[in-house]
């Protein structure tokens, strides 16, 4: 059996020694949340301060979403397989020099969605969650209920293929086994329903939609200096709360996405109305792969599929739509 | 103030005998979450939740609304006004966000402007609460001069206390309206006992968690320092923190035209959008994510109490539960008080 419960220690001694060494100014991790089942983004400057670095199943933000336009000059990232292949996209994408970072790279076992797993416990007021081998141990007030944490991963984890990173200067720990998902695939499945079926669902969906725009704000890839949305003159949609407006926001990210899109699932996470985003952006994404065998942050080398032109390039879906 | 029980199952009859005379809103269940919405029967009432995912400003602010609607024809223009507001009840919200309703009514009924759509809705509803029997750990209303029972802003209050709600009146209006009501009788004092027992272990369950005192005083001194460098490095600057508030008010009026007809309408507007204050020419006295995040605590903690004389923040928690980065507002101002 692998040993994780180093991984912390690991990655504290790794970012001391860059910032003892002067070889990054500034260290992008994780830390302890404010309440259960949380960790948070934290930037550490002195070496002092790496003591509050953590690693655990409660790591679930995308952290490349912060490497764009940072004054300082070269930054260690702690990054997991979804983490990384965002890193690997945004330099292909020239947002970030590769020179300028240093991926302290954590094998990833999946991250727990704390939204379900408090259902567990629906009405209790959690004060603990503790993380075991494969388990999480939920405490409170006169009860104890602990949760199989295979059970509890966000959807985007129970079907990551890549939990490992792709690539790395530090790696830490050992890699986990790489597997993919079994059964049919989640397109599949939403494919094999008929049309109306499918626009309705994703209609229903949409329409708790606040427009508050997390979605956006919490992915890597959404980076425009100016999103179309937030665009007076041109405006491309209206500002008030109308189901098609808002229904083109979420189809205009989708497609902006197609070929770039790493599956992190950091826009569901960050929706507070529990709206299933993914479902706009994973027919993308499996497109991409059939049509162009391409998929997203997996190497420097491979050009992305949308930004290039192959003489056999697949035509079929423009001829015969 | 004069006490009746209600027993839980003859909510959904009570609150089906409203709709048709009221327009009702209260809480509901959709997914994992709860939300506050507009029901068609008492079937929809969920009120076994901590609280719901949006708050009930929504009832007399709505995120989008429109103000008149305008039109050119032959005979010259046309202005189409909304017509009188039907009455509501707000059923079950928690105390906090009612707490909200009398932070919000200055702001919208002030000595120069009267906001009639917010004022006429407020006039037509009547608000019915529920206590708040186990406070989640990210509530922290007693450090905001509020508690889990709190009457501030609410006609009736609901104690949850088994198989009953012990129903206290608060206000004439709500006395009145709780009188000759489907499924309410009288309080035994055996329910008065139960009633006062779990509002006791409710609110010894609090520990203030925020310092709140000094605030006002300490913050514009603070424009310029460098603790808001740190405070908003993780901030994603999404609008979920502000959309969710039940204080948050910022908003903003745009027409949607075509050709020759439109709606003036008013919309939600959030400060940690990058559209907030920017002006025409492109400039934003507010351009950075920083000082976005600087205005929401300046405005909450420091410009409203200058200008009404109350704290903006009902400790209802929905800022910490839902921000996607679990940037805590209770650390923020812990960060402030250590300066």
């Amino acid at each position: 059996m692998q040993d994780f419960s180093k991984v912390p220690d690991d990655i504290r001694e790794a970012a001391k020694k860059l910032l003892e060494e002067g070889k990054v100014d500034l260290v992008i991790g994780f830390e302890a949340g404010t309440v259960p089942l949380r960790s948070t983004p934290c930037f550490i400057r002195n070496k002092d301060d790496v003591k509050r670095l953590t690693w655990n199943a409660f790591c679930e933000n995308n952290l490349a979403r912060y490497l764009r336009k940072r004054p300082e000059g070269k930054i260690g990232i702690v990054a997991k397989g979804c983490d990384v292949r965002a890193l690997v996209e945004l330099i292909k994408e020239k947002q970030v020099p590769r020179e300028k970072m240093v991926i302290i790279g954590v094998p990833c076992r999946g991250m727990i969605d704390r939204k379900r797993a408090e259902r567990e416990v629906e009405g209790l007021q959690i004060r603990e969650a503790v993380e075991t081998e494969d388990r999480i141990i939920l405490k409170g007030d006169g009860f104890e209920k602990a949760l199989n944490k295979d059970e509890f991963l966000h959807q985007s984890c129970k079907v990551c293929s890549h939990p490992n990173p792709a690539m790395y200067d530090i790696p830490i720990g050992e890699p986990v086994k790489e597997e993919a998902p079994k059964g049919s695939s989640e397109v599949a499945e939403f494919e094999s329903k008929p049309a109306a079926e499918r626009w309705q669902y994703l209609s229903d969906e949409i329409s708790r939609c606040i427009r508050c725009y997390a979605c956006r704000d919490a992915c890597p890839f959404c980076y425009c200096e100016e999103c179309f949305v937030d665009s007076s003159q041109p405006q491309w949609i209206g500002k008030s709360i109308n189901a098609s407006d808002t229904m083109i926001f979420h189809l205009v990210r989708a497609f902006h996405m197609a070929g770039r899109c790493v599956d992190c699932g950091a826009c569901q996470r960050a929706c507070p109305m529990g709206i299933d985003i993914r479902k706009f952006l994973k027919k993308l994404d499996s497109d991409v792969k059939e049509l162009y065998g391409y998929e997203a942050g997996m190497s420097l080398e491979e050009l992305a599929p949308l930004t290039t032109f192959k003489e056999d390039d697949p035509q079929g879906f423009m001829i015969e739509p | 103030m004069k006490h009746k029980i209600i027993k839980k199952k003859d909510i959904a009859g009570f609150i089906n005998s409203l709709i048709g005379e009221y327009r009702v809103f209260a809480p509901v269940q959709k997914g994992r979450q709860a939300f506050f919405r507009e029901i068609g029967s008492g079937s929809e009432v969920f009120l076994d939740y901590q609280n719901t995912t949006n708050s009930p400003k929504e009832a007399f602010f709505p995120q989008s609304e429109r103000l008149f609607a305008y039109g050119l024809d032959k005979k010259g223009l046309k202005l189409t006004v909304p017509s009188e507001e039907k009455k509501r009840v707000v059923f079950g919200i928690r105390p906090c966000d009612a707490r909200s309703f009398s932070m919000l009514d200055p702001v919208f009924d002030g000595e120069k402007y009267k906001d009639v759509y917010y004022l006429n809705k407020r006039a037509a509803t009547i608000v019915i609460g529920l206590g708040c029997n186990k406070p989640p750990a990210t509530c922290f209303c007693t450090s905001v001069a509020g508690n889990p029972f709190s009457t501030d802003g609410l006609d009736l209050l609901l104690v949850d206390i088994g198989e009953e709600y012990a129903a206290e009146a608060i206000t004439d209006k709500g006395e009145r309206f709780m009188e000759g009501r489907e499924g309410f009788g009288e309080a035994s004092p055996d329910n008065m006992v139960s009633m006062g027992k779990v509002k006791e272990s409710a609110e010894a369950s609090m520990s203030p968690s925020v310092k709140i005192d000094g605030l006002s005083e300490k913050l514009p001194g603070l424009f310029d320092h460098p603790i808001w460098d740190s405070l908003h490095e993780k901030c994603l600057g999404c609008g979920i923190c502000t959309y969710l508030c039940p204080t948050c008010h910022c908003f903003d009026i745009i027409d949607e035209a075509a050709e020759s007809t439109g709606e003036r309408v008013r919309i939600w507007d959030s400060c940690q959008f990058k559209l907030f204050t920017q002006e025409t020419s492109g400039a934003n006295p507010r351009p950075a994510a920083k000082d976005r995040l600087k205005q929401r605590i300046m405005h909450k903690f420091s410009y409203f109490r200058d200008n009404y004389d109350q704290t903006a923040c009902v400790g209802c928690g929905r800022c910490i539960l839902h921000c996607p980065v679990n940037l805590d507002i209770r650390r923020i101002l812990a960060g402030i008080n250590s300066i």
